[in-house]
């Protein structure tokens, strides 16, 4: 019994270091985003300091004047948001309307195009990013929000999910009853349909969001306005500029960065991993 | 077909008109790309045709060869800790006889770091393993487990080993999660049955529980391979926009992509490097698929 409990202490100090290991960069993160480029310069402590309001200033007098984004940060917040919030909402609804017209329908070539979808579900990103270049060059929609939000509404990972939601929930005789009644296919995806799928959607949307709120690689290469630039670019954009020159500044727009996901997590975590483990074991 | 089954193709078209137009052409003109010597001015469509010799310069590039090098090691290293430790934490929570506790506040900790957006994660981690005034230094400093800073990012040895412990410390908590979930789902008599038959702990893991694992592993594997052979924003934003690192040990595949596309304009190369990647990602999956599948028979 002695030696469980042993085993059992050893293990929970392992998990706690683990655990530190995994808060510490983030609490570095926001304690230095209060201290001055001299304290921080010094070393490394866990206590606060007071310049969390001078730091601001100075990130803020930065980009407007230096790198010419007026209300930069603020800017890129309402960028990443305009972006995140249209790509979820999209991807949600056409991914459903889609997901439903394989699960409800029988047409020709159903079974290949479904296909389709599946193998491209494994082909990696970046394999089409040069001709996604090309074609936004041609379109003449470089440096605008398009590139970045109209193609959510083809996201093949959440059709196969959404479709798998439908097999497992939905009862054939809920359709049928208001076909009788008379309702058009449209209206009976719009009033029974959509209301059934809500959890699902739900689900992806929290996804969708994440992922597009992080988006580095697209928005690099498609957007070179500054006063465009979606979080994750300004802040490479800063790392190169006079913000980073202040590490109290730098520290606190990555903390602003990453602010609205940390909150979210606050909220979704149970709902988030109790996804990826159903997701995983499915498969 | 009646009718009503015509909807069908009401409901999907949005999906396949954007899917068409976003989703396949790029991958189909970035393949006509890799056959012309198109540098990025006007239409690749009024760019010589140049047959294969994009891809026989791409066999030959050691620079290339040099970014496939990098990208293995650097996944390499990342692959084995992340699995190994999500294993480790998976086994101890699961066992019936240690009865841990708290495990939905571990796993949610574990898996913060995978949230992150990772452009702020590597600037984050670019600060903290900076030489001089760096954080981490700071600590090991002060706690005495050195004596003097060391340069993380400035060797090729510690900078490709900085990138592998940042992808396990972002993906360990998530390839824990799965793998939690697929011991969880293995049936309570296997164990039992191991237990009855005087089976130890270690026994039991590589005799029972690892094997029924396979499928899930062979799964995280492929994910992480796909990803991983992908990693673009830390090593890009670690390294002075892409410049590299030193002695150009953080340059992967996609970076170098990327820089023949966006810093020498040379689209049609890079178009033959993203078809190259492409073709060693779908291999190495195969080999993987197979390899794991294969012990079992």
């Amino acid at each position: 019994m002695n030696k469980r409990n042993l085993i059992r202490g050893i293990l929970y100090a392992f998990l706690t270091l683990l655990a530190l290991v995994c808060l510490i960069p983030f609490a570095m993160m926001i304690v230095n985003s209060t201290r001055s480029n001299t304290e921080i310069v010094r070393g490394f402590t866990l206590i606060p300091g007071k310049s969390l309001i001078e730091n601001y200033k100075n990130m803020m007098y930065h980009m407007d004047v230096t790198d010419g984004i007026f209300k930069g940060i603020w800017l890129g917040y309402k960028n990443s948001f305009i972006i995140a919030v249209s790509v979820t909402i999209l991807s949600g609804y056409f991914s459903a309307l889609t997901a439903y017209g394989f699960y409800a329908f029988d047409f020709k070539g159903k079974k290949v195009l479904f296909t389709l979808i599946l193998i491209m579900m494994m082909i990696p990103s970046q394999l089409g990013l040069l001709g996604f270049y090309e074609l936004n060059k041609a379109l003449k929609t470089l440096d605008s929000y398009i590139p970045l939000i109209v193609p959510s509404i083809a996201t093949p990972f959440t059709v196969f999910f959404m479709r798998q939601y439908l097999i497992s929930t939905m009862h054939p005789a809920l359709l049928e009853a208001a076909r009788i009644d008379g309702a058009n296919e449209v209206t009976i995806f719009h009033k029974i349909v959509l209301p059934i799928m809500l959890p699902a959607i739900a689900t992806m949307s929290i996804f969708a969001f994440i992922g597009a709120w992080n988006n580095y690689l697209v928005p690099l290469t498609i957007i070179s306005s500054p006063h465009k630039y979606p979080l994750p670019v300004l802040m490479g954009y800063l790392k190169g500029g006079k913000v980073s020159e202040n590490l109290g500044s730098m520290y606190l727009a990555i903390s602003m960065s990453v602010a609205p996901i940390i909150i979210a997590f606050m909220f979704l975590s149970k709902y988030i991993i109790s996804s990826i483990s159903a997701g995983s074991v499915k498969e | 077909m009646n009718s009503r089954n015509k909807y069908g193709y009401l409901f999907i078209s949005p999906f396949f008109i954007v899917f068409s137009i976003f989703g396949i052409y790029p991958i189909l003109l970035s393949l006509y790309m890799s056959f012309t010597d198109y540098k990025g001015i006007g239409s690749p469509f009024n760019a010589n045709w140049v047959g294969l010799q994009q891809y026989a310069r791409l066999i030959k590039d050691t620079y290339f060869l040099q970014a496939f090098i990098n990208t293995w090691k650097i996944w390499g290293v990342n692959i084995v800790l992340q699995l190994a430790l999500a294993l480790i934490l998976a086994v101890i929570f699961s066992d019936v006889r240690l009865k841990l506790k708290g495990v939905s506040l571990y796993r949610a900790i574990f898996y913060l770091p995978n949230l992150m957006t990772v452009s702020s994660v590597a600037l984050l981690f670019l600060f903290i393993l900076d030489w001089q005034h760096g954080a981490l230094n700071g600590l090991l400093l002060k706690a005495g487990f050195i004596s003097r800073p060391i340069n993380w990012l400035g060797q090729p040895q510690t900078a490709q080993l900085s990138v592998s412990l940042i992808q396990t410390w972002l993906w360990f908590g998530h390839t824990f999660i799965i793998i939690f979930a697929g011991i969880e789902g293995i049936s309570k008599d296997y164990f039992e049955a191991a237990m009855i038959d005087g089976a130890n702990r270690t026994q039991t893991f590589f005799k029972v529980t690892l094997p029924l694992l396979k499928p899930i592993m062979i799964y995280v594997v492929i994910t992480s391979l796909i990803g991983g052979l992908q990693l673009f924003e830390i090593p890009f934003l670690m390294s002075q926009n892409g410049l590299g690192g030193p002695e150009g040990s953080l340059v992967t595949m996609v970076l170098y992509l990327f820089n023949q596309a966006f810093k020498y304009r040379n689209f049609g190369y890079a178009a033959a490097v993203a078809y190259g990647l492409f073709f060693i990602i779908l291999i190495f999956s195969i080999v993987v698929f197979k390899g794991m599948f294969k012990e079992e028979a």
